[in-house]
Parts: structure tokens; sequence; C-alpha cells
């Protein structure tokens, strides 16, 4: 029991912050530009096939700092020649444009790669046995994914809260105009978020790639869960982001570590009519939770955990 | 004879297809105090809106010498026009220095004004230096919002409604701020529905109606103008 409480607390955590790794720059964007990036995990798929491409021709290293940078460098290239032309015309033509390029990318993906899984692999020398807990062992490169997400947490945390430029996007979540009649270039800051954004989005890919499987309906998966961690943290909040994407993290892992039913917890005899929903165990119930909480949330709390809006 | 500081000619606006502004012409030249009166929605807002490039114009913007209409706020405040909104906008997350350390401007020395002037010439805000800016009082807010502007170094700032709201005694530190402002050679266009400080602190007014200047001329002047201020300004 203990075990499996120690390494579901671990993925917990891990997939966590994976999630806060696309949820941060993707709640940043939304609070700044009003724009619900439709295309946001597109750029996380970009990231691991990226990673795997160069991965085979150069190694995995690389990949894991080549392939965000480039990534980034497209999302900077989505907004200055996309969004930014598309910003007068308002919020929905904004919303199609990221959602057709969505499609795009995957199709894009789907006739580079093809349809099946590429072989993106761990790395040898991250190819070993961490620690063994319990008879357990952890993979290093779980521990590596866990290492990167924190530093890049910090990271962050450091440029917002310590850095001019933080000050400024700070500022211009709230009052972009004004922050512009002081002298700074407002579409600038945000072609360089947007930017970020992405590039994170890619980093999340390039080390997720060969934990999980890079095919191209790993943005398809992935997206819906991430529009719940940003809406149950609450639209625009960078806090509630990293509380929702713990709490959905850790809720999936361990719903998925537990075999318990209502079967199990009150005899194996249905009462009439409830003869399927009696033997569902918890784990099945798991890809489903985080809409539940979804559900739960916008009604007790619509503006989400730490969101201040109207979602 | 030098150029005027500030130089508009002709300058009319839009909001969305209604016409704001009818062919607005005005100037500051370096060092006045100027004051831009009216009643609510004559269009003064508008005309420096579209002088900072906020509001798109169509007219003539000479600031220095230069033409300014087209550019964007950004480039504008950079040429050195200061503008602090009648709505004040502070950062409300960030507290008082930070939102102090954001109106310094990228690759611009400041000559003027130092962080340590703006405490001086207002001690509540050194006092208040590491509070958030959203929980200062609407008086206080608007001193930090002139001071933001201020750090950024301007040749000439507009100040929307800077007494607005405000009590007595905080209109009276207004308007003493104001007046240093001037003397260290900042040009000020105050933008006023009263004239409680702008009779006092200005040198040459201008009276907007119906989206046009309507009037113009020195303050003892408008004190005489009865009728001026019974068509275009009392209530």
């Amino acid at each position: 029991m203990l075990e499996i409480l120690a390494f579901s607390t671990l993925n917990g955590v891990l997939y966590g912050m994976l999630l806060f790794m696309l949820a941060s720059g993707l709640t940043l964007v939304f609070s700044m530009m009003g724009v619900l990036n439709f295309a946001h995990v597109s750029f996380y798929m970009l990231g691991a096939y990226f990673g795997f491409e160069i991965e085979r021709r150069l190694g995995f290293w690389p990949g894991f700092v080549i392939a965000p940078i480039a990534v980034g460098a497209i999302g900077a290239a989505v907004e200055r020649f996309g969004l930014r032309r598309l910003h007068r015309l308002g919020h929905v033509s904004e919303l199609l444009f990221t959602f057709g390029l969505a499609f795009v990318i995957e199709q894009l993906v789907e006739m580079i790669w093809g349809k099946l899984p590429v072989d993106y692999r761990v790395p040898p020398s991250l190819d070993f046995v961490a620690f063994r807990l319990f008879d357990t062992t952890y993979p290093a490169y779980k521990v590596f994914m866990l290492a990167t997400a924190v530093a890049m947490f910090a990271a962050l945390f450091v440029v917002l809260k310590r850095t001019r430029v933080g000050l400024v996007i700070q500022a211009a979540l709230t009052h972009p105009e004004m922050v512009a009649m002081l002298g700074h270039d407002v579409p600038r800051v945000f072609m360089l978020v947007f930017g970020a954004g992405a590039a994170l989005a890619g980093l999340a890919g390039a080390i997720a790639g060969p934990a999980l499987v890079t095919q191209p309906t790993m943005a398809a998966l992935l997206g819906p869960i991430l529009f719940v961690v940003i809406v149950v943290g609450g639209l625009g909040s960078l806090a509630g982001a990293f509380v929702a994407s713990l709490l959905i993290g850790l809720v999936q892992t361990f719903a998925v570590a537990m075999n318990g039913s209502l079967a199990a917890l009150f005899g194996p005899v249905a009462p009439p009519g409830l003869g399927d929903l009696w033997q569902v165990t918890v784990a099945q119930l798991a890809p489903i939770l985080p809409y539940l909480l979804l559900v739960v949330i916008l009604i007790v709390r619509p503006t989400g955990l730490m969101g201040t809006r109207e979602t | 004879m030098t150029a005027p500081l500030l130089e508009v000619a002709d300058l009319n606006a839009w909001y969305g297809k209604s016409h704001i502004l009818h062919g607005v012409t005005f100037r500051i030249e370096a060092n006045e105090i100027v004051s831009l009166l009216g009643r609510n929605g004559v269009g003064r807002s508008t005309t420096i809106k579209a002088v900072m490039g906020d509001v798109r114009p169509r007219g003539s913007i000479r600031f220095k010498g230069e033409e300014v209409a087209g550019l964007k706020p950004h480039e504008t405040a950079r040429r050195g026009l200061g503008y602090v909104p009648e709505t004040r906008d502070i950062f409300p997350g960030l507290t008082v220095r930070q939102n102090l350390i954001l109106g310094e401007k990228p690759g611009r020395a400041n000559r003027r004004w130092t962080m340590a002037d703006m405490f001086r010439i207002f001690p509540r805000l050194e006092e208040r230096a590491d509070t958030p800016g959203g929980v200062l009082s609407g008086g206080e807010q608007k001193m930090l919002a002139i001071c933001r502007t201020l750090m950024g170094d301007p040749d000439l700032i507009m100040v929307d409604e800077p007494t607005e709201g405000l009590s007595p005694m905080m209109v009276e530190h207004m308007g003493r701020l104001l007046e240093e402002i001037a003397r260290r050679g900042v040009a000020i266009l105050l933008v006023e529905q009263k004239l409680t400080i702008a009779l006092k602190i200005s040198h040459r007014l201008y009276v907007m109606g119906h989206g046009r200047i309507v009037w113009e001329g020195a303050p003892a002047a408008l004190e005489t103008a009865t009728d001026v201020r019974r068509e275009w300004l009392e209530v």
C-alpha cells in the first residue's frame, strides 16, 4: 500500500508538472491576448517529433536543446504573421485560426512521419534505474523529466518575478494599453510570450516523447485534459494552473492505481438496475475523473480555483 | 522663433463610425502649462488619445518638429510624450516601486527624475513602496500614475482629470506637484472639466466644444469671459 502511495505520488507529480509546462504557456497567452490557443498542444507534439528527428541524426541531447528553440521560433512566427494580423477582427477569428492550425500541424506530422508511433527512445545515458523502493524500481529518465520540469518552473518564476521583462508581462496581463503608453513595445512582448509558451510546450514534448508514445494523435489526446487544467485552475491564473496541474496529475495516477469498485466495497450482489455500474473499478473511471472534476468546479466555483473571471 | 513643442493641426478622429474630433488645432510651447477644458463628451480625452496614437488620428501632430501622427503609442511615448489616463491604470498586482520601475523607458536615460525625487515630492509613495498598487487610495493612485509617467522622462506630460475625485487637500497637493513638474522643464497639458487648478496654474487655456476648440486665451481672460464659461463649461 505504501509502495503504491509513494509511486503514485511521484508519477502524479511528474504528470502534473508536465501538464503545467503546457498549461503555463497556454494560460499566460490567454490572459495577455484573450486567445485560447487550440494549437498549443500541437506545439507539444511538434516538440516530440523534432526531438525524435534530431535524436536520430545528432543524438538526444542536441534534440533536447534544439527542438524547444525550433518550436518556440515557429510559435513566435505564428503570432507575428498570423494572430497579430487577425487581432483587429476579434477573438472568434483568432480562435478559428488556432483551431485550423492544430489540424494543419496534425496533417503535416502524419504526412512527414506517418500515422504509426515513431521509435523515440530514452537515451542510453539516462536508461538506468535511479533508485529502488520497496522492491520497485524507478527509472532515471522519469527523475530527469521531473528535474527538467522543476527547473523550468523555477526559471519561469524568476523571469516573471525578478526581471524587468517579467514586470512588463505581469503589467500587460491587466493593462496592455497603459504599458504601451509608457513606451514598451507590447506587440513584441506578446510575440515573445507566445514564442516562449510554444518553446515550453516543445520542451515538454521533447522530454515526454520517449516516455509516452510519439504519435500523431498525441496532441488530440492531451488537449482536452489541458483545457480541464486551465479551466479548473481559473483561466489566466498561473498559480491556479500550477495547482490544477498537480491536482489532475495526482487524481489520474491515483485513480489508475486503485482497483476498488462498489462491488468490492459492498459485496458482489448489485441492487436491481445497477448491475454493470456495480462492477466498474476506480481505475476504469480514471479517464473521466478530470472531466467530472471540471463539471463540479464549474458548478461550485465558475471562476476556477484561483481565477477571477467567469469562464 | 522656434517651433512649438507640440503642434496639432486639423486633427480628426473617429470611434467606429462616429466622428468625434472635427479639426482640433492647438499648440504647446516648451515649459508651458496649458489646459484643455470642456464638458464631458466634447472630445478632450479623445484628443490626447489621438495624439498618443491610441486612437487613429487624421491631421498633423508635430512633436519637437517631427510628425508623430500614425505612430504606435509606444513609439510616441519613446519620443518623449507622456500620458496619464483618467482611469489611472495602476498595475494592481505590482508594488508601488515596480509600478515606478515600469515607467522607465528601455534604452532611455532619465535626465530629470529619480525614484528618490518621486519619494521626496510624495513621501506617501515611499511609505508604501512595497505595497501592491491596487490597495492604494484613489488619490495615491493618481499621484503614482503621474510619477510613473515622469520616470520615463517625458518632455510633455498630458494629464487627464488629475483632480477628479480628490479631497480638497489632495487637490492642493496635486497643484503643487504639477508646478514642480513644470519647474523642471516639463511642459504640461492638463485636461480638465473643472476650473479648480486649471485657472491657478495654467499659462494658457483652450476650451473645447463639439469636437473643436471654441475658445483660446489666458486664465485672466477666461475669468471675465462669463459667456464662454456659461456656454461651454458650466453645467
